[in-house]
Parts: C-alpha cells; sequence; structure tokens
C-alpha cells in the first residue's frame, strides 16, 4: 500500500519500537503531525519549548539505553532544538531527532522558516540527513536509528521537506541495514587484552577510571567484577556515577574538579591506570603537563579510537565495545595462573586510606542557614539512594553528584559535557516518562530552572509528579565561586535579583509548592513532597549563599593542586 | 610536518562540507584540499595536505575515519607515493620577454595553452615544489594571475586505497 512520507515517518516510528516522541508541531511538520494524530502507538508529548523536547528524549534515553526521539518544526524548531542536540551529542546520548524543512523546491530561497539544519547541527550531531525523495525515507530512517544506538551513540537529525511528507510511496520498512563506511568495533584485540591483563596483575598502585562509556553500553555489571576481583580503586566520572557502586569500598567517589581528594591522588600517583569508556577531559584531569608528570602505564577501552590518546599518551589502547572488552579481560584474568596477593597492594591501600582519612567533603552543618550538601544528604536518606536524579548546571550540580551516592547506573542524569543549565526538568519528564512508577527528583538551581521553567505546563498536562529541588542561593552559584577565587571578590551579573515566588509559581502551574527556609524543616519537607506520590512538589530551599563547592582543583592546575573546604 | 592524506568518500551532498567542517571546528590546518568523483559514481577521493605534529596527524586520521561518510583514509606521506598539482599562470608577455617566457615554460615541461598579443597562459603540473620553482623562476612582476588546484596524490606500486 502506498504511504505519505509523513505516515511512513510515523510506521518507522513503530517498526523501531519508538512509545513516546517528545515534540512541537508547526507549518513544516503538519503532515507528520496528522499522521501522529492517526495513531495510538506512539504517543506524543508535547513540551513548551523545543530544546525541552530534546533535553527529554535525552533524559527518556539515559535512563532506559533506548533511542530518544524528538521531532520539530523547520526554522526556529530547529534552532531551539540545537542546544539539546549538542547536549546529547558531547554526553554521546543516542537519539533520533526529526525535523521539518521546507518543501524541496523553496529550499535555498529563504523561503518563511527556512534553516540550512543539516548546516547548522553538522557540528553537533553523528550524522545527518536531508531526505529529498519519499523513497528514501524509511531506509534513512532506519539507517538514522541504526547510527543513533550502535558504536560511539549520539544524536542524528534526519531533516524532511514538507512536499516530501506529503508524497505517497510504496512502504516498506528495511528489516536489516549496512552502511559500508561505518563498522564499529565490538570486540577488542585479544593480544591487547592479554597485555592489559598482564599490566593489571603486576601492578602494585592501580587504580580503575571508569567514565560515561561504562554507562552507556551497560558494563557495570562487567566493571563491578572486574574491580572485585582485582580488588583495585575505582573512581567515576561526573558522566560515570553508578557504573560503579559509589557505597562500595572500592570506590573513591568522583575524581575531577570538584572531585574527591583520594580519588584525585591516586589517579596522579597510580603506576597502571585503566582507563574505561573515559576521554581525559580537561575537567577530570586539569591540566595534561602536571598529570603527565607522574610516570603511568595506561590502558585505556573505548569505543572510539579518537577518544584515544587525544589529551594523553596510551601504553595499551583497545578499542571496541566497554562491556565487550571488559567481559574479555575478566576471562583473561580469571584464566591467568597469575594470582596476586592482597598484601602487594597493602601499601597503596594504606596510603590511599590516608587520603580518604582527610575526610574531603565534609562540612560545617548550621543550625541557622540551610547548608545546600545537606539537603542533598537527606534527599539520600529519604530516598533509599534510588531516586533518578536529574539535575541541572552549576553548584547544585556538583553538591548532588557528590553527596547523592548512586550505586546503580543510568540514575543520575546530568549535562556534563555541554553543561547545559535548564536540562534538569525536561530532562526528568523523560525520565518519569519512561518510569512511570519511579521516583524522579530534579536537583536545580534558581538559576537553571529558569531556564526551562515553562516546562512545569506539560508535567501538568502529562502528570509527571517530578520532585523538583531547587537550592535557592540567589546567586549563579558557580560563577560567584569563580568570581570569589579568581576574580577578587567581583561578583558581577551573578546575583540573581528579582526572583519569583517559586512557590506560587508552582501553584500556578497547578503544583505543589514549598518553601523550606529553616535546617530543621529540610528533613520534613523532603517527606512530605516525597509522599505525594501523584504530584509535582517543587521545594525551595532558601540555601546558604555563600557555600562553595570543594575540593575544587581550579581550571588548568594539576589534579593535587587542589583547594580543600576551609574545615581542613 | 607536512602530511598528504588521501580519502575516499561517500559522493554524496554534504560530504565535503563535514569535512573541511572537521579541520575548521578542531583547527586543523588546510594547505590545500581537492576532490571529485572517482571511477565508480558513488565515490569521491579527496586529497588534503595538511600540516601538524604527530599527534595532530594522528587525530586527523581518527577524526576523519569517524565521519559516517568516509570510506577509507591514508595518510600517503607515511609511504612512497606519488603528488601532483596543476597550475595555470597568466603572464604579460610582450617584446623580447614573449620568447624568454615560452622557453621557460619548456624548461619546466609547461605548455603555453592560451595566447594573446599581450599575455600567454601557461599550463604546468608538477609537484608543488616545482610549481613554486617555476614562479620563483620568472619575473614576478609578470605575473597577472595563477590558478592552483592543490596537489594530488597516489600511493606508488601496489599502494592502493579501497
Ligand atoms: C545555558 C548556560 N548558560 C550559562 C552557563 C554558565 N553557568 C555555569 S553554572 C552557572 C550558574 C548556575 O546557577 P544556578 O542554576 O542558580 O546554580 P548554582 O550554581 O547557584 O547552584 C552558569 C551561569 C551554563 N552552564 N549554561
Amino acid at each position: 500500500m502506498e504511504l505519505t512520507g509523513a505516515e511512513i515517518a510515523i510506521r518507522c516510528l513503530q517498526e523501531e519500537g519508538v512509545e513516546h516522541v517528545f515534540g512541537y508541531p508547526g507549518g513544516a511538520v503538519l503532515f507528520i503531525y496528522d499522521a501522529l494524530f492517526n495513531q495510538e502507538q506512539v504517543k506524543h508529548i508535547l513540551v513548551r519549548h523545543e530544546q525541552a523536547a530534546v533535553h527529554a528524549a535525552d533524559g527518556y534515553a539515559r535512563s532506559t539505553d533506548k533511542v530518544g526521539v524528538a521531532l520539530v518544526t523547520s526554522g526556529p524548531g530547529v534552532t531551539n532544538a540545537v542546544t539539546g542536540i549538542a547536549t546529547a551529542y558531547m554526553d554521546s546520548i543516542p537519539m533520533v531527532i526529526i525535523s521539518g524543512q521546507v518543501p524541496t523546491h523553496a529550499i535555498g530561497e529563504d523561503a518563511f522558516q527556512e534553516v540550512d539544519a543539516v548546516g547548522i547541527t553538522r557540528p553537533c550531531v553523528k550524522h545527518n540527513f536531508l531526505v529529498k525523495d519519499v523513497r528514501e525515507l524509511a531506509g534513512t530512517i532506519k539507517k538514522a536509528f541504526y547510527l543513533a544506538k550502535s558504536g560511539r551513540p549520539g544524536p542524528v537529525l534526519v531533516d524532511i521537506p514538507k512536499d516530501v511528507s506529503n508524497t505517497r510511496t510504496e512502504f516498506h520498512y528495511p528489516s536489516s541495514v549496512s552502511v559500508r563506511s561505518y563498522n564499529p568495533a565490538q570486540h577488542g584485540d585479544a593480544g591487547q587484552i592479554r597485555q592489559a591483563a598482564q599490566l593489571l596483575l603486576g601492578a602494585k598502585r592501580p587504580m580503575v577510571y571508569a567514565g560515561g562509556g561504562v554507562i552507556l553500553s551497560s558494563a557495570s555489571q562487567q566493571l563491578a567484577e572486574l574491580v572485585r576481583l582485582l580488588g583495585f580503586p575505582c573512581t567515576n566520572t561526573l558522566m560515570g556515577l553508578g557504573g560503579f557502586p559509589a557505597t562500595d569500598k572500592l570506590s573513591l567517589g568522583m575524581l575531577g574538579m570538584h572531585g574527591t581528594l583520594e580519588a584525585n591522588m591516586a589517579m596522579q600517583h597510580c603506576d597502571v591506570l585503566l582507563a574505561v569508556g573515559a576521554r581525559f577531559d580537561d575537567r577530570v584531569i586539569g591540566n595534561v603537563e602536571h598529570f603527565n608528570q607522574e610516570k603511568r602505564k595506561i590502558i585505556h577501552i573505548d569505543i572510539d579510537p579518537s577518544s584515544i590518546s587525544k589529551r594523553v599518551k596510551v601504553d595499551v589502547p583497545i578499542v571496541g565495545n566497554v562491556a565487550h572488552v571488559l567481559g574479555d579481560l575478566l576471562e583473561v584474568l580469571r584464566g591467568s595462573k597469575q594470582k596476586r596477593e592482597a598484601k602487594v597492594l597493602a601499601p597503596w591501600w594504606a596510603q590511599i586510606e590516608g587520603w580518604r582519612a582527610k575526610n574531603c567533603l565534609v562540612y560545617k552543618n548550621s543550625d541557622e542557614v540551610i547548608k545546600p550538601q545537606f539537603v542533598i544528604e537527606k534527599l539520600y536518606e529519604i530516598t533509599h539512594g534510588d531516586a533518578f536524579v536529574t539535575s541541572d548546571v552549576g553548584q547544585h550540580q556538583m553538591w548532588a553528584a557528590q553527596y547523592y551516592k548512586f550505586d546503580k547506573p543510568r540514575r543520575w542524569i546530568n549535562s556534563g559535557g555541554l553543561g547545559t543549565m535548564g536540562f534538569g526538568l525536561p530532562a526528568a519528564m523523560g525520565v518519569q516518562l519512561a518510569h512511570p512508577d519511579a521516583t524522579v527528583a530534579c536537583v536545580t538551581g534558581e538559576g537553571s530552572i529558569q531556564m526551562n521553567i515553562q516546562e512545569l505546563s506539560t508535567c501538568r498536562q502529562f502528570h509527571l509528579p517530578i520532585k523538583i529541588i531547587a537550592l535557592n542561593n540567589r546567586y549563579l552559584g558557580m560563577v560567584r565561586q569563580w568570581q570569589q577565587f579568581f576574580h577578587g571578590n567581583r561578583y558581577s551579573e551573578s546575583y540573581m535579583d528579582a526572583l519569583p515566588d517559586f512557590v506560587k509559581l508552582a501553584e500556578a502551574y497547578g503544583h505543589v509548592g514549598i518553601s523550606i527556609d529553616k535546617p530543621s524543616d529540610v528533613e520534613p519537607a523532603l517527606k512530605e513532597a516525597f509522599a505525594r506520590k501523584d504530584k509535582l512538589v517543587f521545594m525551595d530551599f532558601k540555601t546558604d549563599q555563600t557555600e562553595n563547592v570543594f575540593p575544587m582543583v581550579p581550571g588548568g592546575k594539576g589534579l593535587s593542586e587542589v583547594i580543600l573546604s576551609e574545615e581542613l | 610536518m607536512r602530511h598528504i592524506i588521501s580519502l575516499l568518500m561517500e559522493n554524496e551532498a554534504g560530504a565535503l562540507s563535514r569535512v573541511a567542517g572537521l579541520f575548521s571546528a578542531r583547527g586543523y590546518n588546510i594547505e590545500s584540499l581537492t576532490v571529485a568523483p572517482t571511477e565508480d559514481a558513488t565515490l569521491s577521493r579527496m586529497t588534503i595536505v595538511t600540516s601538524g605534529s604527530d599527534d595532530v596527524i594522528e587525530q586527523i586520521n581518527k577524526q576523519l575515519n569517524k565521519l559516517i561518510e568516509v570510506v577509507a583514509v591514508m595518510d600517503l606521506s607515511e609511504g612512497e607515493h606519488l603528488e601532483r598539482e596543476l597550475m595555470l599562470v597568466k603572464v604579460r608577455a610582450v617584446g623580447e620577454v614573449r620568447e624568454e617566457m615560452k622557453r621557460m615554460a619548456d624548461i619546466f615541461r609547461g605548455r603555453v595553452i592560451d595566447v594573446s598579443d599581450k599575455t600567454y597562459t601557461i599550463e604546468l603540473t608538477g609537484t608543488g615544489s616545482k610549481l613554486d620553482s617555476f614562479l620563483q623562476a620568472i619575473d614576478c612582476s609578470l605575473i597577472l594571475e595563477t590558478v592552483r588546484t592543490g596537489a594530488s596524490g597516489i600511493g606508488r606500486g601496489d599502494r592502493i586505497l579501497k
């Protein structure tokens, strides 16, 4: 039977098993919206801004291991989506974005709502397509899903001109797909894996550094087995939290700019470093020269060859899917005759315990003013460490990462690479839709939340009982912190004046709002909020305005050049 | 160090801009870039002359490979290879210079492909440095216009990019 391009697009989504599409209509996608209207399988979630559509699809993908799908119109629809697409790209999130385009005959004529979507998104997608012929539509969408999910995942945009969505052709969804120029590695090289095993077994000061790749390839099981088998210390990046259980004794917590002292020092002083699905970025290892001052052997497992030896030279590169490679490595280690004794590592662990004993995350609690760290600790307790936590960007994000101990993968959802304020709430919508019965908390700041506050309306429409934890310090806190440390206390434009009454705002959108000023009210408020299973509750915590995030490795400094809290 | 990188990619609209965009976005140098379809109409062959440290060149290779439409990449300068560039030069050629110009073109195995009463247009192929030498050998005040294609490269003998 012949179908229109629009019908084909929706049929393709059905074939891919897509449950939710996050989008916003407009002229160039009207036929596609019409096709959506006539079916029930794919549910459309109407957001209030296209950026939120993409973040929601992103949160959906991060929390499920499925491909997120967003649908936007041409021109401003696409440009609004770009921040979301770039966010997903930086964190390698599998996503397909369908955008409308002006009719093929009008392309290039500066038609109404025309932008070069493929051109604008080119640097922030894994790949993109402009479909000029309806006969290529189904095959292209199939390819888009395949590219988004395989290899190093990423967003793929499919731009569909309006006339293409209204032209008929025979529908046939390809059962398989292959792209001759694209063959991502699966298994790592066996020789390299043996060499890695040798190095690991001979290490005296080993360290495992695990990133977002562990989460993306669903390899946390294998990682935990490996770390426990060897008895090695393990640190996770901001993107990798939950990849190894934070409450395990072998966990040194997060590393990097706001990482723990023990993680950063062990990273700096280890003799064999196993990097797994991580990319040695500037927020993680700081100054490369400083990092290279200590000599160590580095094994690097990554699906993307271009991530290997990009910033730091490695000794044993292993290109492959992290889950497969770790599985193979485990097998080699288990089969090895070379047995290691715990006492070999004893001096190293003693050194690590020395750093750990510094208790670098300690903070001085107060009876008068709410400490942001305290709120996160209580959040952790009350949700039994089992919530999905999304965050925005700033101090609150770092406190959430530091004080909420993630034991499971896909529970911590944040914009690590691009650092996009405005991510938290829409991402939480995607998470809540994917896990209707789960507890979803969005930790945010009064600055960030206002970047996509309109989504409170979407939450109302779709009954998403998200718990918003706003750490309201009346400052763009992270900016203020940098200004305090590096710009002589000149707080240029970082004070948030004229804030709305968030309680009233939440109520105006049909939700519940609570304002909390006293430390003694923190726990009761959280309890009350989380007890309201069917309601979105906006908790406005008035927190200490002067609190800073510690430890801190200033930009451009080395991992051991750390600023600790005044308490230490 | 100068490197000459050869690649095969899908002959599709936009493929060139992905390569060019990659170089500008990541701050890599492009000295020259040539591209045209091959005997297989679905493939284009591109030659890029670039420069950078070994680390940068390694990244360039990897990043190019990562582009979905790139089928194969080879750093020609890692082995024996040939490279040729085409140049068209329009020179002022009047009076005694006319004879001299013709002679220089002959020495460099160039050909005069267009003549007017005041100008010659000379066609010259060779390595980039041969073309440079020609421009240095003639009186530069006589040069009216030069057009160069940038280098095209190919491996020697059995070195084949497929
Ligand atoms: C879209 C965007 N604009 C600007 C920034 C720069 N930035 C990083 S953190 C920050 C302050 C965030 O303030 P708030 O949301 O109140 O969180 P806090 O740091 O106070 O916890 C800013 C402006 C950013 N990350 N994203």
